[in-house]
C-alpha cells in the first residue's frame, strides 16, 4: 500500500436547518416559543389531528426571501409545498410538509476567508422552507413525546459540496451564521437549536473527478463539534479505503462523549419519501417587485460594514473584523462615531475595556448597561486629563454595575486626576528624597528613568496624579533647574 | 406488472402488517386495478402541465399573530397513553 | 304528513308561525329514528346533547352528519376501528356554522370506511340498507346521510363527495345531493379521503332546501387555504322556474352500453320536460370520460395514502401490538394497529396510493394522472364555452343488491364513472330524483355548470322540480 492520507481529498457538504424566529408557527397560529411545557403550544393543526389543514405564515416566507436574497440565491416566482413521507412518531402527520422540486430560494453562495488572505465562495445549492418536528424524550420504559416544537418554521440551507477540510466547513457556518443574525430572522443558538448542521461527506483520491461514497453525520450540536465530528468521520473513511475496503453509504450518529460517529441505520434500505404536492396548499408566486423590496430593505450585510469601517473609520482590519462579529455591537459603534470623531480609540474601548466586561458579564453590548453616549462621556473624560486610562476602567465596571454616569462616579469616588502643581510637587519632593540614584540617573540623560519615577508617583496617588503632568514637573525641576 | 414482493415493499412503505396469505390477495386485486389504470399510457400527454387543484388559487397566506393554544388537559383527553403531560409510546430506539 | 316527512322550508314556516315547535320536529325524527333505524341503520350514534332549541334561530332543522365531520367532544370515526374513541377537541367548519344558524344535531351517520367505496358496506360497523328496497344498499359513500333523508330519519344531513359519494346515494335513495364547487365549502374539520377533491355538501328531500342548506355551509374560511374567497349568493334567490332560452349539453360518451335501459328512458323524460319548459339541448363530447375513473383512482388514492398515514396508534384512536415482536416495538405498533384498524378496502387503496407515488413510478402513474387531469378539466371548459350546464344520469343503475359487487373492487369503481369528472374538474354537480324503475327504486338525473356557479344548477333543477312529482315520494316502512 502506497497510498498515503496526503494522496487524498476531503468533500464536504453542508445542511443547516435554520429555526426562523416568527411570532407563530409555519401552518398554524400557536405560538413559536422554547422551553415550554410540554404539549401547551399545540393546536389541531401542529397535532395534525385529523380534520385540520395548514395555512402558510406570511412571515416566514418574507424570512426566507430575506435569508435568500442575503446569500445571493435566486428566488423562485413559482414556489410550492409538498409532501414528504415517512413515519416517525415526532412527526404527527407521517408527513412533512416541504419544498421539493420548487424551493424558494436556490443558486446563491457565500464566501469564506482562505489562509492566504484571499476569499474561497462556497456555493449554496438551494433553501427551502419547511415545519420541524417535535421532540422525543427517551426514558427506560418509552418514549415521550412533545409536539411544542411541532410546525416552527425552518429553512433548509444546502450547500454546494464545495468545501475541502473541516476547518472550511467550520467557517461557512461561522459566516452564514453571521450573515443570519444580521437578517432578525433566527436566534441561531445551536444550543436551543435554532440552528441544526447535518453534514455529508466523503473522500477521493486527489484529481479525481467522481466523488467517493458519502456518509451523513448528525447530532452534532456546536461548531467546533461540526469539525471535530469531520475530522474523525475523515479519518475513519481513510483508514477504511487504505484497508482496502469501501465506505458505506450510511447515516452516522456523532457522540460528544466518546467522540466518535455511530452508524445509525445502516441497515434500512435508501427512503422512499414519495414526495408529491401537498394538496392542502396552494402554490404561491413571488413578484420580482417583492424580491426588489426586500433587497432595499435589508441591512448592511457584515462583509460591506467591514470594508466600510476600514475605509470610513480607519480601523485595521483585525479591529473592524472583532467589531462587525455583532450586528449590535457594529451598531454601538457607528452610534458613537455620530458623537465622537475618533474610530480608534472607540474600536480600542469596544474591543478591550467593554468587551472585558461583557465577557465577565456573560452578556450582550445591548444587555450591559451602556450607551453610546455614556462610553463617549467616559473616552471624553480621558481626553481632557480627568481621570486616566487605568482609572477609566475601573469607572467603566462602577458605571455597569451601578447604571450610574461616568461624570457621577468620578465626583462620588473622588477620582478626578490631580493636575494642581502645588499638590504634584509635595508629591514629587517625597520621590526625589526616596529615588535619589533614579534622580541621578535622570540627571546624566537617561529619559526613560522619568518613567520609573511617574510610576511610583501613581502608586502614591492611588491612580490619581496626572501622569503626563507629573512628568513635566519631575523633568523641569531636574533637568531645567 | 405487480409482483408480491412489490406488495411486501409496498406495505413495509405503508406501515401495515400483512399476513401470507393477504400478499396474495392484494397481490391480485392491485394487479387487477393497475391493469385499468393503465390505459392512461395510451393517452399522449407530452406538454400537458399536471393539475394539483381543481381551482387556480394562489398565493393564500395568514398573518403572524398568535391565537390561543389547545389548554392541555383537552389535548391529552384523546391520548392512548400518557405521562407527564406527554404523549407516551414505546421506546424509540436509534 | 308527519313532521319528519316535510322539508324544512315546510317546517320553518310553521315554526316561525308558532304552529310548531323545534322540539316538535326533533322528536318527531327521533320517534322515526327509533322505529325504523334498527332496519336502515343509517347511524352510528345519536347526539343526546344537540344545541338548545331556538325557534328564532334561522334555521332549527334536525340534520344528521357524516360520520368524518369533527365535532367537538362527540367521537368522529370514519366508520373505522382505527379512530374508535377518538373524540375531536374542536368543531369542523362547517359543524360551526351549523351550531351558529340554530340545527339541531341529530347524530352522525355511517358510511364507507374513510369514503371508500360507493356502497356503504365497507363501514366497519355494518351496512346501510336503502330505505326504498332493504335489500338493497343506499349508495355511498355518504350511504348513512342520504338513507337518513330518504327514510326521514332526519330533514337534512351533510355528506362529503370525493368522487360521487354525495350524488350516487342521493340517486339510489331518491334525495336531492349536491357537491358545491371545489373550494366552496370549507373542508377544515372534515376527514380528508384526497384533499384535492373532497367537498362537503348538502341531502335534502327538495331543491329549495339543498339551496337553503348550501347558504348556511358556503364561504370562505381562512382556516381552509383551498377554500375560495368567493362572494356567496343568496341560492334561494336562484329558484326562478324559467330555464328558457338556456342551453343544455348531452355528452354523448355517458350513453354508454352499462346504462341501464330504465335510467335512460327516465333521463329521455326529463329532457323532454326541461325542453318542454323552454331549455335547448345539445349534444356534446367530453371526450376524455373513459379516462376518468383510471385518473380518479391513481389521484385520490396517493392523496389518501397520505392524509391515513397520520392514524398510526402514536396518539389517538386504535393502538395495537401483535403478541410476539416482530420487528422493533414502535414498528410493530405501526403496523399491527394499522392492520387491525383498517379494512381491506382502506388497505387497497393505502397500498395503491403508496405504489403510485413510489421510487419509480411516479411519473408513470401519479404525475401522468394529474396530467389527465387537467384534459378533463379542458373538457368542460370547453364544453361550457357552448352550454350553461350538462345533463347526465347520476349512476348507470339503480340501487345494487348489498353484496352483490362487494367481491370485485374493480365493478365497484366503475359505478363512479358518471360522477368522478366533477371532482377532477372541481365543479358542481347535483343529483335529484327523475324517477323510479319497476321494481320501486329511485333514479337520478345529474346536472353539471362551471365553478362557482351553483345557482344555474338550482335554477334548472328547481325548474324541473316543480314541474314533476318525484320529490313528492316518500319511503314507507311495514
Amino acid at each position: 500500500m502506497t497510498t498515503t492520507q496526503t494522496q487524498f481529498e476531503t468533500v464536504i457538504g453542508l445542511e443547516v436547518h435554520v429555526q426562523l424566529s416568527t411570532h407563530t408557527k409555519m401552518f398554524c397560529s400557536c405560538q413559536n416559543i422554547f422551553g415550554e411545557d410540554p404539549n401547551t403550544q399545540v393546536c389541531p393543526v401542529c397535532l395534525g389531528l385529523p380534520g385540520s389543514l395548514p395555512v402558510v405564515n406570511k412571515k416566514a416566507l418574507e424570512f426566507a426571501i430575506r435569508i435568500g436574497c442575503a446569500l445571493g440565491c435566486k428566488i423562485n416566482s413559482f414556489v410550492k409545498f409538498d409532501r414528504k413521507n415517512y413515519y416517525y412518531p415526532d412527526c404527527p402527520k407521517n408527513y412533512q410538509i416541504s419544498q421539493f422540486d420548487k424551493p424558494i430560494c436556490y443558486e446563491g453562495a457565500i464566501d469564506i476567508p482562505t489562509e492566504d488572505g484571499t476569499h474561497k465562495t462556497i456555493g449554496i445549492t438551494r433553501a427551502h422552507l419547511e415545519e420541524d418536528a417535535g421532540k422525543l424524550v427517551h426514558a427506560d420504559d418509552c418514549s415521550l413525546v412533545d409536539y411544542n416544537r411541532t410546525g416552527t418554521p425552518l429553512l433548509e440551507i444546502v450547500s454546494e459540496p464545495d468545501m475541502r477540510s473541516p476547518q472550511e466547513a467550520y467557517d461557512y457556518l461561522q459566516k452564514l451564521k453571521l450573515i443570519l443574525s444580521y437578517l432578525d430572522v433566527s436566534d441561531c443558538d445551536m444550543e436551543k437549536g435554532s440552528l441544526r448542521c447535518d453534514a455529508n461527506v466523503s473522500i477521493r483520491e486527489m484529481g479525481a473527478t467522481e466523488f467517493g461514497t458519502k456518509t451523513e453525520l448528525k447530532n452534532m450540536n456546536s461548531f467546533k463539534a461540526v469539525r471535530t465530528a469531520l475530522e474523525y468521520e475523515i479519518n475513519r473513511q481513510h483508514k477504511v479505503v487504505l484497508s482496502g475496503d469501501k465506505v458505506i453509504q450510511e447515516t452516522l450518529l456523532w457522540d460528544e462523549n466518546k467522540m466518535m460517529t455511530v452508524s445509525m441505520r445502516s441497515k434500512e434500505a435508501a427512503h422512499d419519501y414519495r414526495y408529491f404536492p401537498e394538496p392542502d396548499l396552494v402554490p404561491f408566486t413571488v413578484e420580482q417587485s417583492t424580491i426588489d423590496e426586500v433587497k432595499h430593505h435589508l441591512p448592511e450585510l457584515p462583509e460591506p460594514k467591514l470594508n466600510r469601517f476600514i475605509d470610513e473609520y480607519k480601523l485595521s482590519e483585525y479591529d473592524a473584523t472583532i467589531i462587525i462579529q455583532e450586528r449590535c455591537k457594529a451598531n454601538f459603534f457607528e452610534d458613537c462615531l455620530k458623537i465622537y470623531p475618533d474610530g480608534k480609540k472607540v474600536s480600542n474601548w469596544l474591543n478591550g475595556a467593554v468587551l472585558q466586561e461583557m465577557n465577565a458579564r456573560k452578556s450582550e453590548i445591548t444587555d450591559i448597561n451602556l450607551t453610546p453616549e455614556r462610553l463617549v462621556e467616559l473616552i471624553k473624560k480621558v481626553d481632557d486629563d480627568t481621570i486616566s486610562n487605568l482609572v477609566a476602567k475601573d469607572v467603566l465596571g462602577m458605571m455597569l454595575d451601578s447604571g450610574k454616569s461616568s461624570a457621577e462616579i468620578i465626583d462620588e469616588k473622588g477620582l478626578a486626576q490631580v493636575s494642581d502643581d502645588g499638590a504634584l510637587d509635595a508629591l514629587i519632593d517625597e520621590l526625589v528624597n526616596e529615588h535619589q540614584n533614579i534622580v541621578e540617573q535622570i540627571k546624566a540623560g537617561k529619559d526613560s528613568a522619568v518613567g520609573f519615577l511617574v510610576g511610583q508617583a501613581m502608586k502614591k496617588s492611588q491612580g490619581k496624579a496626572n501622569p503626563k503632568k507629573v512628568g513635566e514637573l519631575i523633568k523641569r525641576r531636574l533637568l531645567d533647574g | 406488472m405487480i409482483s408480491e414482493d412489490d406488495v411486501k415493499y409496498v406495505a413495509g412503505l405503508s406501515r401495515i402488517y400483512l399476513q401470507d396469505h393477504e400478499v396474495g390477495s392484494l397481490q391480485k386485486d392491485l394487479e387487477k386495478i393497475i391493469g385499468y389504470v393503465e390505459k392512461l399510457q395510451k393517452l399522449d400527454v407530452t406538454d400537458i402541465e399536471p393539475t394539483s387543484h381543481a381551482l387556480p388559487l394562489t398565493n393564500v397566506f395568514r398573518d403572524d399573530e398568535i391565537k390561543p393554544s389547545l389548554d392541555r388537559t383537552e389535548t391529552m383527553k384523546i391520548a392512548v397513553d400518557q405521562r407527564d403531560g406527554a404523549f407516551k409510546v414505546p421506546k424509540v430506539i436509534e | 304528513m308527519n313532521l319528519n316527512e316535510l322539508t324544512a322550508h315546510e317546517l320553518i314556516d310553521q315554526i316561525s308561525s308558532s304552529q310548531i315547535s323545534p322540539q316538535d320536529v326533533h322528536k318527531s325524527v327521533r320517534d322515526q329514528i327509533d322505529a325504523v333505524d334498527s332496519k336502515v341503520k343509517a347511524y352510528l350514534r345519536l347526539n343526546d346533547n344537540p344545541q338548545n332549541y331556538d325557534a328564532a334561530s334561522p334555521y332549527p332543522i334536525p340534520i344528521a352528519i357524516k360520520d368524518n365531520m369533527c365535532m367537538q367532544g362527540i367521537e368522529t370515526t370514519c366508520a373505522s376501528k382505527i379512530l374508535q374513541g377518538f373524540k375531536s377537541p374542536y368543531d369542523a367548519t362547517v359543524i360551526r356554522k351549523l351550531k351558529d344558524s340554530g340545527a339541531i344535531l341529530v347524530g352522525n351517520t355511517n358510511m364507507d370506511e374513510f369514503a371508500f367505496g360507493s356502497s356503504t358496506e365497507n363501514s366497519a360497523f355494518g351496512p346501510t340498507r336503502n330505505p326504498w328496497n332493504l335489500d338493497c344498499v343506499p349508495g355511498g359513500s355518504s350511504g348513512g346521510s342520504a338513507a337518513a333523508v330518504a327514510a326521514n330519519e332526519a330533514i337534512w344531513s351533510i355528506g362529503s363527495d370525493t368522487g360521487g359519494s354525495i350524488r350516487q346515494p342521493a340517486a339510489f335513495c331518491g334525495v336531492v345531493g349536491l357537491k358545491p364547487t371545489y373550494g366552496r365549502v370549507s373542508r377544515y374539520g372534515l376527514i380528508a379521503f384526497a384533499s384535492s377533491l373532497d367537498q362537503i355538501g348538502p341531502f335534502t328531500k327538495d331543491v329549495r332546501d339543498s339551496a337553503m342548506l348550501l347558504n348556511i355551509i358556503a364561504g370562505y374560511d381562512p382556516m381552509d387555504s383551498t377554500s375560495a374567497d368567493v362572494p356567496v349568493p343568496d341560492y334561494t334567490k336562484a329558484l326562478t322556474q324559467d330555464v328558457s332560452g338556456l342551453k343544455i349539453g348531452i355528452p354523448k360518451e355517458y350513453f354508454i352500453d352499462g346504462l341501464d335501459a330504465e335510467v335512460k328512458a327516465a333521463i329521455d323524460e326529463s329532457i323532454k320536460v326541461l325542453k318542454d319548459c323552454g331549455a335547448e339541448f345539445v349534444e356534446i363530447s367530453l371526450p376524455h370520460t373513459e379516462y376518468a375513473v383510471a385518473t380518479y383512482y391513481i389521484v385520490a388514492t396517493a392523496e389518501a395514502s397520505s392524509n391515513l398515514a397520520r392514524f398510526d396508534g402514536v396518539q389517538y384512536g386504535l393502538r395495537s401490538f401483535p403478541e410476539k415482536v416482530r420487528k422493533s416495538s414502535l414498528i410493530d405498533m405501526y403496523e399491527e394497529s394499522r392492520d387491525q384498524g383498517f379494512g381491506p378496502e382502506s388497505k387497497r387503496r393505502i397500498m395503491l396510493g403508496t405504489y403510485s407515488l413510489s421510487s419509480g413510478y411516479y411519473d408513470a402513474y401519479y404525475l401522468r394522472g394529474l396530467k389527465v387531469r387537467t384534459l378533463i378539466k379542458n373538457d368542460f371548459e370547453k364544453a361550457f364555452e357552448s352550454v350553461d350546464a350538462i345533463l347526465t344520469p347520476t349512476s348507470p343503475t339503480t340501487a345494487f343488491k348489498v353484496g352483490e359487487r362487494s367481491d370485485d373492487p374493480l365493478s365497484m369503481y366503475l359505478s363512479d364513472i358518471f360522477t368522478i369528472s366533477a371532482n377532477l374538474a372541481g365543479i358542481p354537480a347535483m343529483s335529484m330524483p327523475c324517477g323510479f324503475s319497476q321494481d320501486g327504486l329511485p333514479i337520478g338525473l345529474q346536472l353539471l355548470t362551471k365553478a362557482f356557479d351553483e345557482e344555474m344548477l338550482f335554477r334548472i333543477a328547481h325548474t324541473y322540480e316543480q314541474n314533476t312529482e318525484w320529490h313528492k315520494r316518500r319511503t314507507k316502512f311495514n
